[in-house]
């Protein structure tokens, strides 16, 4: 055995003038952090620093969150001997390159109000479970940002992402300079610097992403919220272009919102811009006219203590319902003349590049049958054979170049039969929708007002096209299905608002079953509180 | 072509004497070994070894220079055979894979070579995938060290103990007629650190020298009676031999003073972890001097029954740090001290955890509480009764929000479309009875897929649906990729499949590559390697064992091909078993292969195309069933400044590759038109760029038109 007695003494001071500094970086795979790991290493090797890094690194992007581990010291003759993990409450700097996994690192007790300087990347990745939610899943960043921004010692966060981005690079670059800015480590900022020319790849781009995220953070107010990550005040309705004669007509019904009540204006005003661009400014005279029925019996209900909710729910969802998705909108929409522009600049186009645009659509039977005219389309419908037939005529995938005359021109046509839209079953069935579901809710609201408010914000429920717009209309009449149930209950409103998230919650709908079935077993044996409880 | 290239570390192994190397535990493990004149060298990948196979890979040329062969070998079980040449040559021999699993694999032929025993060293590196980040069942190689008597190193966590291993290794080997385990911790593996190295030896026997001389001697070959011989041989011969070796030689380790009442015993590779928890505790400095006797097993099979006696000697207690479970050297330890009436105490796993990782805080844990029981005069008063944590309000608060980050499948995989065709079958013809096997495809198991119910191991999910395969109303569905095909599935799995006429649909993934250990080449490999035989294609080899309904898709991105052809799987009369092989290559293999060349093209003046999807957010409706056929993470949600929309809408950012599986989901599914895919066409020829341009004039004229009669909201953001 080999004896290694170098201590017979009791040390006096455990770390005799020196001490490591702990680093750690919590990173999703993919984003470069054994870029930045290396970058540090060599950072600090550079610096006369004595350095062990390692990972528990999968491989590239399919592994989720990793994190890696470094400690430096002061290089002696001796080696020192330092740990290959980061410890809770033991870290004096962490890295985080995506808002959550700041918030894991925090969890995972990596960061700590007594020392740990976080650097942290502000914006979002959304992780899976985020994005399959039906309606919105995304996880609140507010409360995180917060969160975190208490739990270190010190604070440097911002979307170092938009910096790598706008500069061509990774964000590995931006984290890099961040740090460097941030003077958590003993290191000049040549010696940053020379790391990255030494990585030799991109060297040019991540100078850039660096200096800049060096800049912000040794700026003393980047501990504060940037300014870029904060949400954009929305912007108001900006008045339209168009020729003068349908101007005054439109600054007419404007005038109609003029009056309404100030909480409701401008919902009203975006919802009349929505109906009449997917129509025209006569369809947005009754979309006004469906808003003065819904208000007149606000007023009737003493809706002035509730700040018009009723109102201000049915401007926006009126509007989304008139303008339903159609065939016609989606050929209108793909056939708009600024759509090339955006194209180009979403898929970042060099100047002298061509660009193709291929769509992907797959009509079906009944979507032909929809645009026929109303009692044509009841006649088809009504003879299953015979929509058979047309279905499996149409029935198929089909990829059309949007960009090439012959399939612009079919979709331009398509988006002319604007003009006799109204005429359409599509309409018909849609209009018949919009009455009966606003008659409901006007009937209900003498009675249960906060039902009815739900009731309208129902709509939110019917979405998308063919089969998952069938399934979330199929979801709208159920969840409405325990409106009369719940009308004569103080905390109607409520439970059925807990319907409808719960319909959004899944995609087969069984959530939504089992809530419907909880307000079914309390409406018969009339005991909310079990009920509840079960709910819950 | 492996995902990391070493192409430039590995002239790191050309180092000679006296110089100093910067790198990887990986690589030093390999400068090791070249340093000790290996004669041979193999493995299957696998984190954390994938990366040595790599630089093996990599570094073919030294390797030849020196006159060492590199075998990439089928399996571990091939790999633990190679080793086979060191029986009767005095050749060393160096073997690496993955543990527990690729130890499993390999038993079969560990337990052959240890039975009849080495004359030349043979080296097992074993990367141990245990604890945080592990994708294998939690188990210990320990074990298999003792049940076929293989010694076990387990060193120090730094290069220079982790080099000199290397060479104790194959010494210990050679003084016993023993194979040698060598134990690296995956977090040792990516080790970034230095040391002194030596000059490159060349074999003095090399396998060329040794083929041409053939040698055999027969009390060596597994069979009785020389088996029997061999079981005593490793009692009366080996063992005392390895115990006199290790002791001679000091492998293992004792720090601090030689005195005191109290002692840790740990594995070498607990090492960093205990120092750290010592030093948090005040009784270790930087450099690791410590106040507590720390004894370190280097070796920790065998044990050294009079090293640990006096070790024990004079103290009232000692921990032992021994991670994972069962606590063998715990228990041997306990049981010596019994035997010799020791009055030590034996500590452990009373205050270490039995199961689970070691971590920095679990560590800090066990050893503060074995100190405040059994020394707490040591201990600075902060330490002796500390002040309970503070759980911070936050980080429960944080729990509820932060969303789980688990691995999924890159941007555009191959694989993504595979299992948005299984999800569009499971909801036209229900659930079906699927087992998965190892590989990235096993990422079905995660959201939105939620595919596959077991996984067996390695070339077995068709051969674990075995008890399924004679049929009932509905088929069992199997999946296996083409690692695993080649590591062992074509026996195990399709050849048990026929000879058993399995009624049931076998799925293999074909990605051109071993995509998930780093994308090394298989044999059905499109690519041409430069010493490796590729392109044998899965489908022929199918056939070639019996297979009669086999269907080779060669594009998965093609989700209504793909999903036909499962359901036609599933209801075809035909008998047998039915083999669908799904070919499209590992996108990020392809897409570090052709980006170069792209860039170089669009240089160059030469046309390129190059796809990228996109949606219309003014049409998509965010109902994101796009996202629950998909999971991709270039598609993701965005929130629209627009107060008439609840639901965010899909967007899908600058890392989209254009797959093409946005638009295939789309079409397949019927979900909607919102998708379009752009093709950016760099240095387009004059006639694209003219018919553009009337194409242009054309559309430009008509939505003006358009434009020009109704009313414009476009400076609207919200409309």
């Amino acid at each position: 055995m080999t004896v290694v007695d170098t201590r017979q003494m009791r040390p006096r001071t455990p770390f005799p003038g020196q001490h490591i500094i702990k680093l750690a970086i919590l990173a999703v795979g993919g984003q470069g952090g054994g870029v930045l790991s290396d970058w540090i290493v060599d950072a600090a090797e550079a610096s006369g620093y004595a350095v062990q890094a390692t990972s528990v690194p999968g491989v590239a992007q399919r592994t989720g969150a990793t994190i890696y581990s470094i400690e430096m010291t002061p290089r002696t003759e001796r080696m020192p001997v330092l740990a290959l993990m980061p410890s809770p409450g033991d870290v004096d700097i962490m890295i985080a390159a995506e808002l959550m996994e700041a918030g894991r690192a925090v969890m995972r007790g990596l960061v700590t109000p007594d020392r740990t300087t976080l650097i942290a990347s502000t914006h979002r990745m959304l992780a899976v479970s985020e994005k399959i939610v039906a309606g919105n899943g995304i996880a609140d960043g507010a409360t995180v940002l917060a969160t975190v921004r208490d739990a270190a010692k010190r604070f440097i966060g911002f979307n170092m992402d938009k910096i790598a981005a706008e500069a061509g690079t990774m964000i590995s670059a931006s984290l890099f300079g961040a740090l460097a800015g941030s003077c958590a480590l003993p290191f000049e900022r040549a010696a940053f610097e020379a790391a990255i020319r030494k990585g030799g790849r991109g060297v040019e781009a991540s100078l850039r992403a660096f200096g800049t995220a060096f800049e912000r953070a040794s700026d003393a107010d980047a501990t504060s919220d940037a300014a870029d990550d904060a949400p954009q005040a929305v912007a108001g309705v900006a008045a339209p272009r168009g020729p003068a004669h349908l101007l005054a007509r439109w600054r007419e019904l404007c005038a109609r919102i003029a009056a309404y009540p100030h909480a409701m204006r401008d919902m009203a005003t975006r919802g009349l811009a929505k109906v009449v661009d997917f129509q025209d400014l006569a369809y947005g005279a009754e979309y006004l006219e469906r808003l003065d029925a819904v208000l007149a019996v606000d007023k009737a209900t003493g809706a002035d203590g509730r700040e018009w909710a009723l109102s201000v729910a049915a401007a926006k969802h009126v509007a989304n319902a008139m303008a339903y998705d159609d065939v016609i909108r989606v050929a209108d929409r793909k056939t708009r003349a600024d759509r090339f522009t955006r194209i180009r600049r979403e898929v970042e186009a060099p100047e002298d590049a061509l660009v193709q645009v291929t769509e992907f659509m797959h009509p079906r039977g009944e979507e032909v049958c929809s645009m026929l005219p109303a009692g044509l389309g009841r006649f088809v419908e009504a003879r299953p054979r015979l929509l058979a037939g047309l279905d499996r005529m149409v029935n198929r995938g089909r990829r059309v170049r949007t960009d090439s005359l012959i399939w612009f021109t079919v979709l331009f046509t398509l988006a002319g039969l604007r003009r006799w839209r109204r005429r359409l079953l599509r309409h018909a069935r849609e209009t018949d929708h919009i009455e009966r579901w606003l008659a409901l809710a006007l009937q209900t609201a003498p009675q249960n007002y906060a039902l009815a408010v739900e009731i309208v914000a129902c709509r939110r429920l019917i979405k998308g096209y063919s089969d998952t717009h069938q399934r979330g209309l199929s979801k709208f009449d159920r969840v409405l299905s325990a409106a009369p149930l719940l009308a004569p209950r103080d905390d109607g409103g409520d439970w059925l608002r807990r319907l409808r998230e719960a319909a959004l919650k899944d995609e087969d709908g069984s959530a939504l079953d089992g809530a419907i079935k909880t307000v079914r077993s309390f409406a018969e044996t009339g005991d909310p509180l079990a009920a509840r409880a079960k709910a819950d | 072509m492996a995902e990391r290239s070493f192409a430039r570390e590995v002239e790191k192994l050309r180092l000679g004497d006296g110089e100093t190397f910067h790198g990887e535990g990986i690589l030093a493990i390999t400068k090791a070994l070249l340093q000790c004149g290996v004669g041979y060298v193999g493995g299957y990948q696998g984190a954390p070894i994938s990366h040595l196979m790599d630089v093996l890979a990599d570094a073919q040329d030294i390797l030849a220079e020196l006159g060492v062969r590199y075998e990439a070998n089928a399996s571990e079980s091939a790999a633990a055979a190679m080793l086979a040449a060191s029986v009767h040559y005095p050749i060393r021999g160096a073997v690496a894979f993955k543990s527990t699993v690729g130890t499993n694999v390999a038993s079969d032929a560990l337990a052959n070579l240890a039975s009849g025993g080495v004359t030349g060293g043979a080296l097992v590196i074993v990367g141990e995938d245990y604890g945080e980040g592990s994708s294998i069942m939690q188990e210990r190689s320990h074990a298999f060290a003792m049940k076929s008597q293989i010694w076990l190193l387990d060193p120090r966590p730094n290069l220079p103990s982790i080099v000199k291993a290397v060479e104790d290794g194959f010494e210990l080997s050679e003084a016993t007629n023993t194979p040698v385990m060598l134990e690296v911790r995956i977090r040792a593996c990516h080790l970034y650190g230095a040391f002194e190295t030596k000059a490159n030896r060349r074999p003095p026997l090399t396998v060329r020298e040794a083929v041409d001389n053939p040698r055999r001697q027969t009390d060596r070959i597994v069979l009785p009676p020389a088996a029997f011989v061999h079981e005593q041989e490793k009692i009366a011969t080996r063992w005392p031999a390895a115990q006199a070796f290790i002791k001679e030689r000091g492998l293992n380790e004792l720090f601090g003073p030689q005195a005191g009442k109290l002692g840790i015993i740990l594995q070498g590779g607990m090492y960093n972890s205990v120092v750290r928890a010592l030093q948090r505790l005040g009784l270790a400095d930087i450099n690791g001097d410590t106040e507590v006797p720390l004894y370190v097993l280097n070796v920790t099979y065998p044990l050294i029954d009079d090293e640990i006696a006096a070790f024990c000697a004079g103290k009232d207690a000692v921990l032992v740090v021994e991670e994972g479970q069962p606590n063998y050297i715990e228990q041997a330890i306990g049981a010596m001290l019994h035997a010799s009436g020791a009055p030590t105490r034996v500590v452990g796993k009373t205050v270490l955890p039995m199961a689970g990782e070691y971590t920095g805080q679990v560590m800090l844990d066990g050893v503060g509480r074995f100190l405040r029981e059994y020394g707490p005069e040591m201990l600075a008063a902060e330490h002796r009764a500390p002040n309970r944590p503070r759980e911070p309000q936050s980080a429960s608060d944080l729990a509820q929000i932060v969303p789980l980050r688990p691995p999924g499948f890159c941007t555009g995989c191959p694989e993504r479309p595979i299992f948005a065709a299984m999800k569009l079958v499971e909801q036209e013809h229900g659930k079906h009875q699927i087992a998965a096997d190892i590989g990235c495809h096993l990422f079905s198991i995660l959201p939105p897929f939620e595919i596959g119910g077991t996984t067996m191991g390695y070339g077995l999910g068709p051969a674990s649906n075995a008890a399924f395969h004679g049929g009932g109303g509905k088929r069992p569905i199997s999946i296996i990729g083409d690692g695993g095909f080649w590591h062992n599935g074509l026996s195990s799995s399709i050849g048990n499949a026929v000879y058993n006429e399995a009624d049931g649909v076998i799925l293999v993934v074909d990605n051109y590559y071993s995509a998930a250990t780093g994308g090394q080449d298989v044999l059905s490999s499109r690519a041409d390697n430069r010493s490796k035989s590729t392109n044998h294609p899965i489908a022929d080899a199918v056939k070639g064992v019996g297979v009669k309904w086999v269907r080779q898709i060669d594009r998965t991105y093609d989700v209504a091909k793909m999903r036909d052809t499962l359901a036609e799987a599933l209801t075809t009369p035909e008998k047998g078993p039915k083999v669908i092989v799904a070919s499209s290559e590992c996108m990020l293999n392809r897409q570090r292969r052709e980006k170069p060349l792209m860039a170089k093209a669009v240089k160059d003046g030469r046309r390129v195309v190059k796809p990228r999807f996109g949606v219309d957010e003014d049409v998509c409706t965010g109902d994101h069933a796009c996202m629950r056929l998909s999971g991709c993470p270039s598609l993701s949600v965005k929130t629209l400044d627009d107060p008439l929309r609840d639901d965010p809408v899909a967007a899908i950012d600058q890392t989209c590759v254009g797959c093409g599986n946005c638009g295939e989901v789309a079409d397949a599914a019927v979900l909607c038109p919102s998708f379009y895919r752009a093709d950016v066409i760099r240095n387009p020829t004059r006639s694209e760029r003219a018919l553009a341009r009337l194409r242009q004039r054309v559309t430009r004229v008509l939505a003006g038109w358009r434009q020009r009669r109704r009313l414009d909201f476009a400076g609207d953001v919200a409309v």
